[in-house]
């Protein structure tokens, strides 16, 4: 294994599985066949490459591993820098994960377009998994950015009736915040001479400029993550994106916003973080209380979902800033469960959207008389939403309150109130679709779950209740990389206030 | 063999949930009930091995959370409470498995009901077998959470799902105190094992911290916080509200998880965490407080309730208020041995009720039954034994626990000892007149059914009755064979460490010596509910109605369950969807979405369409533009530069 570029293995495969499908021919039906193939088997292993990754990972160090480096434009400092630490492997492993199940999940779903709908999403696998292994900020942004393509591509041209507006809002307020961090990136580059980002995490920068720099990358990450009041793209993207869409947006796309503030944030601009850190936690218990409050007034179920997943993300920022090792990483946590269960609540709607061909709650009632399986599968996603313990959803929870206590107990207990609210508009979606008497004429003869889409949902039971019952396999793996974060936090914290005292 | 007690419903859980389309009915019946039976007889030997002969055990499992200084594992530990508890809820289970055989016979979802009622038993287990407590909050959801299943087993009935919807909710309203707690614990410790914390609570006594801008004593507020999850799950004022919506659920889910096992959760935390409630005095007061008035409370709501299982429903409420001010007043033994006897003939009452409710056809509403006795004999004797260990006949389980409570709190010798004392006296009576009021409504006088139904009464089949007979022993002996050990001379040689009460708090100790009259108040008073209920219920008929006539505000209040449902709902329910509504209509939609994108664009265009019009297309137009433009940028910086 020594000397494999395994990370640029990863990520670049799904792109030659791409250009693979490109150049399929014939007929309708054989290209379509053939590129959801090619596709399935593409990302299948690329999952098998990086669990491999994960295999090999050396957990008792913070360093970099797998590193490979070379030189792109000297001038410029910039250089094509790929490795992973235990803050990103986690993210890539969940990024490979859900590429294939997107491509399962849309294997009768999506009809017109095939192809490019596949060469999509594999570009989209790219672009996911070059972003957690970027180390070199030219290289990340065009990752971040080129995420962007495939993701306003699948909502435009696959989406729903109002797919041209959310396609554009999602663009515009990624693009406004996205142009910020450009500048910053920019101006990072010029002060050091370096794109390179374990350079830069090194580097310590004027607390002035600290704090632009803050806000310019808040700009890009906040409207990501999404977090209050930036969150109104979200609702509108999900509803419109097709099924598979939606699960990426949710499960990956929205991890990108917390894994910069750790990645970025924290250690670059750690006196900025500081100064920002009521900010942060003001708009977290917004978002945990208000969007909760207003998932329980919505009637379209993936708006619903949506709604809730700003909820959660919540926990992520309010977890990352109470710089305690419990808040970081139960931030990290809460972001691997909501990668796994907001994707798996999305393929739930999907599921009955693909016979029924609606989102409304009211359309639904008592499909647990003729899907049983399905109410099982949704019961045990919406446990694991609703934060129960033994499901993924509780330990990331959990952890957070413990870093927000210690942070500040108005946060924890605001915090917890989420606990309440949370349980409270899931339970009333389940019991609106799933429970009563079945009385739709349109539902009597919906058919439970194929063989095909139990094996979407199964790899995803599988990791919600293993994470739920034994995160250790996950936590171990971060507990280095988080303490060095936290450890180079506090030394520079504490060196700029020595600078501050002197100056004085 | 210890884990084996623990983890067989557990599997029996799973084979019946995943095979049971292939178990069929009668397969997922044997397993689970096999596998709890067994679980019940282990445990009796745990109970003699652990509590008897003191063989105090742990058996770790593997690591569950390890982050930082927060260290939990899945555990098992065994002492004389968690021994105490494990008999109670393994026998009482497994009773009740067999019993629902025969009651749940005609219902098509049969391997469901089994799973989740093994499911909850294995989560029970989790939660009294817990060393730390995070497993212990996992029990403590776990069986949230099967409660929430089963309280909406029969899914088309809406009333089932909103009940089940509730009981979630409220509970989770507590588990938001307890999961606070448990945070908290973690942030004052630097842990959340058991021993830890008990080990470091003496030295933390009267500290302060910063909580929520106050500056608080560090235990006092824990034990609130920890006692709000109490408070949720064991049905305290004003977290009581769902416990008789629960009523929905299948009647063997009431006896066993609304009555025997789940809602004593709460009692058994606060005994469990007795080494820390020791040194948190207001804490104990206010635990006394809340369970005095709960007991009084919801048996004055119990006098009115016509439909026969809410009636049991609010005697539940009302006992564990029993038991929380005996907690409350440093009573622990009191209160475990009042949780003991209580599961026993509080699950016999709510299986002869659901016998009652088989043979009237699945009729609830007493006003509607009578003159039944004679036709279902052995339920009606089980009945009985119920209600005499229930209003604390002599000799009978209750008259030992109930007594020694009351006897406690007398003994307390405080201002929160008398008021629980009064209250829980004034409740024994309410609750001796209540049971006999049910028994003469349900069993005697002229049958109220219609024709066809009475010609349908028939006594149940042998695989519900048999059962019983356990329950009904225990109703009759458990008091008296366990009265020594669980709160007599064998004290401490039986509780061991397993509870912790400092040498101040003297409560139980003073109970054994109190004046004759405080032992023989309640008794008397039970005796004179009981013949107060035979006035009126049996001999004369007619003086409840003008009662109930005479005083129409106080009778509608009791009805009405002093109007808590209606309250909450006004307060919190109806807000939470306006101001949900109006936050998602007005804040995204008008304000975030009307000022920022959507405003944008349509700023953006009227400005686009403005410039158009600037754009006239002469020369000089665009010249004086540029001309204006450079003067500007050069201005600019110049006094950039002198600046």
């Amino acid at each position: 294994m020594e000397g494999w570029p395994i990370l640029s293995l990863t990520t670049f495969l799904p792109l030659v599985g791409a250009v693979f499908i490109l150049f399929i021919r014939g007929e309708k039906q054989v290209v379509d066949r053939n590129a959801r193939s090619v596709a399935l088997w593409t990302s299948l292993i690329t999952l098998a490459l990086s669990l491999l990754i994960w295999i090999n990972f050396t957990p008792g160090t913070a360093e970099f591993q797998f590193v490979e480096q070379h030189v792109w434009f000297p001038a410029l400092g910039v250089s094509y820098h790929m490795g992973v630490d235990g803050i990103s492997m986690l993210f890539v492993i969940l990024s490979t994960l859900l590429t294939p199940v997107c491509i399962l999940s849309a294997w009768e779903a999506v009809q017109e377009r095939v192809r490019e709908y596949m060469i999509a999403f594999l570009a989209m696998e790219t672009f996911l998994v070059g972003t957690f292994c970027a180390l070199d900020l030219v290289a990340f942004y065009i990752f971040f950015e080129g995420v962007l393509i495939p993701m306003f591509l699948i909502i435009g041209v696959w989406g729903g009736p109002r797919r041209v507006y959310s396609a554009f809002k999602f663009f515009l307020f990624t693009l406004a915040g996205s142009v910020l961090m450009l500048l910053a990136i920019l101006t990072m580059g010029l002060t050091v001479g370096t794109t390179d980002i374990p350079t830069l995490m090194a580097y310590e920068f004027p607390p002035e400029l600290q704090t632009w720099l803050w806000l310019a990358f808040f700009a890009s990450f906040a409207v990501k993550v999404p977090m209050w009041p930036v969150h109104t793209w979200l609702p509108d993207a999900h509803v419109e994106a097709p099924t598979a869409g939606s699960v990426i947006l949710a499960g990956v796309l929205l991890k990108f916003g917390g894994y910069g503030f750790l990645r970025f944030s924290l250690p670059m601009m750690p006196v900025a973080s500081e100064f920002f850190t009521p900010l942060v936690f003001a708009l977290s218990v917004v978002a945990v209380i208000y969007t909760s409050l207003v998932a329980l007034a919505q009637e379209d179920m993936k708006k619903l979902i949506a709604y809730s997943s700003v909820a959660h993300m919540g926990f992520v920022t309010a977890g990352i800033f109470t710089l305690t090792v419990q808040g970081v990483e139960g931030a990290i946590i809460q972001m691997l469960s909501h990668g796994v269960v907001s994707a798996a609540l999305f393929l739930i709607v999907g599921v009955v959207y693909d016979r029924i061909h609606s989102r409304e709650i009211a359309t639904y009632g008592g499909l647990v008389h003729r899907m049983p399986v399905y109410a099982a599968v949704f019961m045990l996603f919406m446990l694991a939403s609703v934060g129960l313990p033994g499901t993924s959803g509780f330990v990331g929870e959990f952890l957070v309150l413990a870093g927000a206590f210690q942070a500040n107990t108005w946060l924890a207990t605001l915090m917890a109130t989420g606990l309440v609210l949370g349980a409270a508009y899931m339970l009333w979606l389940y019991r609106r679709v799933i429970f009563g008497e079945l009385t739709k004429k349109q539902l009597m003869n919906i058919l439970d779950l194929s063989p095909r889409e139990v094996a979407v949902f199964a790899p995803l039971i599988l990791v919600v209740i293993w994470m739920g019952v034994y995160p250790s396999s996950f936590l171990d793996v971060m507990h280095a990389s988080v303490q060095n974060l936290l450890d180079n936090y506090q030394a520079s914290l504490a060196s700029a206030e020595r600078l501050a005292m002197v100056a004085e | 063999m210890f884990s084996a007690a623990i983890f067989l419903p557990f599997f029996g859980a799973l084979i019946a949930g995943l095979g049971g389309r292939w178990l069929k009915d009668r397969g997922a019946q044997w397993v689970t009930c096999g596998f709890m039976v067994l679980a019940g007889l282990l445990s009796i030997y745990i109970f003699y091995d652990v509590a008897i002969l003191g063989n105090e055990r742990r058996v770790e499992i593997f690591t569950w959370i390890d982050s930082g200084a927060l260290e939990v594992s899945w555990a098992l530990h065994f002492d004389t409470l968690t021994a105490v508890m494990v008999f109670v809820v393994n026998v009482v289970s497994a009773v009740i498995h067999v019993y629902s055989v025969g009651y749940m016979h005609h219902d098509p979802g049969i391997p469901r009901f089994f799973t989740y009622l093994s499911m909850f038993t294995f989560a029970m287990l989790m939660l009294v077998t817990s060393d730390n407590l995070l497993q212990m909050f996992f029990g403590w959801e776990g069986v949230g959470l099967c409660s929430y299943l089963l309280i909406g087993f029969w899914y088309d009935r809406p009333s089932a799902n909103a009940a089940a919807i509730k009981a979630f909710i409220v509970n989770r309203v507590g588990d938001f105190g307890f999961a606070l707690g448990i945070v908290g614990v973690f942030f004052v410790f630097d842990s959340i094992v058991l021993t830890e914390i008990f080990a470091a609570a003496p030295d933390k006594a009267g500290e302060t911290f910063e909580f929520l801008g106050m500056e608080l004593d560090v235990l006092t507020t824990l034990c609130i916080l920890l006692f709000i999850g109490a408070m949720g799950k064991s049905a305290q004022v004003p977290l009581h509200t769902w416990l008789p919506d629960a009523m929905e659920g299948p009647t063997p889910v009431s006896a066993l998880i609304h009555a025997a096992t789940m809602v004593t959760a709460g009692v058994f935390m606060v005994c469990r965490l007795s080494p820390i409630f020791e040194y948190a005095p207001v804490a104990l007061m206010i635990v006394a407080v809340v369970g005095a008035s709960t007991a009084f409370f919801a048996a004055t709501v119990a006098l009115t309730q016509n439909d026969i299982k809410r009636v049991i429903a609010y005697s539940t409420c009302s006992q564990l208020g029993y038991m929380f001010f005996a907690a409350g007043v440093s009573a622990y033994p009191a209160a475990i041995f009042h949780l003991m006897t209580h599961a026993f003939f509080k699950a016999l009452l709510f299986l002869g009720s659901g016998s009652v409710i088989h043979a009237m056809s699945d009729e609830q509403d007493m006003r509607k039954m009578g003159g039944i006795w004679r036709k279902i004999p052995f339920t009606y004797a089980y009945m009985w034994i119920g209600s005499l260990a229930l209003a604390g006949v002599p000799f009978f389980a209750g008259y030992y626990s109930k007594d020694i409570i009351i006897e406690s709190a007398w003994g307390a010798h405080t201002a929160v000892g008398q008021y629980a004392f009064w209250l829980g006296v004034g409740a024994a009576f309410m609750t001796a007149f209540y049971s006999w009021r049910l028994i003469y409504m349900t069993f005697h006088g002229t049958p109220r059914a219609s024709e066809e139904v009475m010609s349908h009464v028939h006594e149940s089949p042998p695989v519900m009755l048999v059962p019983l007979i356990v329950l009904a022993a225990g109703a009759i002996g458990a008091g008296f064979l366990a009265q020594s050990n669980f709160v007599g001379e064998g004290l401490e040689a039986f509780w061991r460490d397993s509870l912790l009460i400092l040498p101040v708090h003297g409560a139980l100790e003073a109970a054994h010596h109190v004046p004759t009259w405080v032992k023989l108040l309640p008794i008397v008073l039970g005796i004179a509910g009981i013949l107060l209920a035979t006035v009126l219920y049996l001999w004369t008929r007619g003086i409840p109605a003008a009662l109930a006539g005479l005083l129409p505000g106080v009778y509608r209040f009791l009805l009405n369950k002093w109007y808590f449902d209606e309250l909450f709902d006004a307060i919190f329910v109806r807000p939470a969807h306006y101001i949900g509504r109006g936050f998602w209509k007005a804040g995204d939609g008008a304000l975030i979405d009307g000022v920022g994108p959507d405003g944008m664009a349509a700023a953006t265009l009227n400005l686009a369409r403005r410039i158009s019009r600037l754009q006239t297309g002469y020369l000089y137009h665009y010249a004086f533009a540029i001309l204006i433009g450079v003067a500007a940028i050069v201005t600019w910086y110049l006094l950039a530069r002198v600046g």
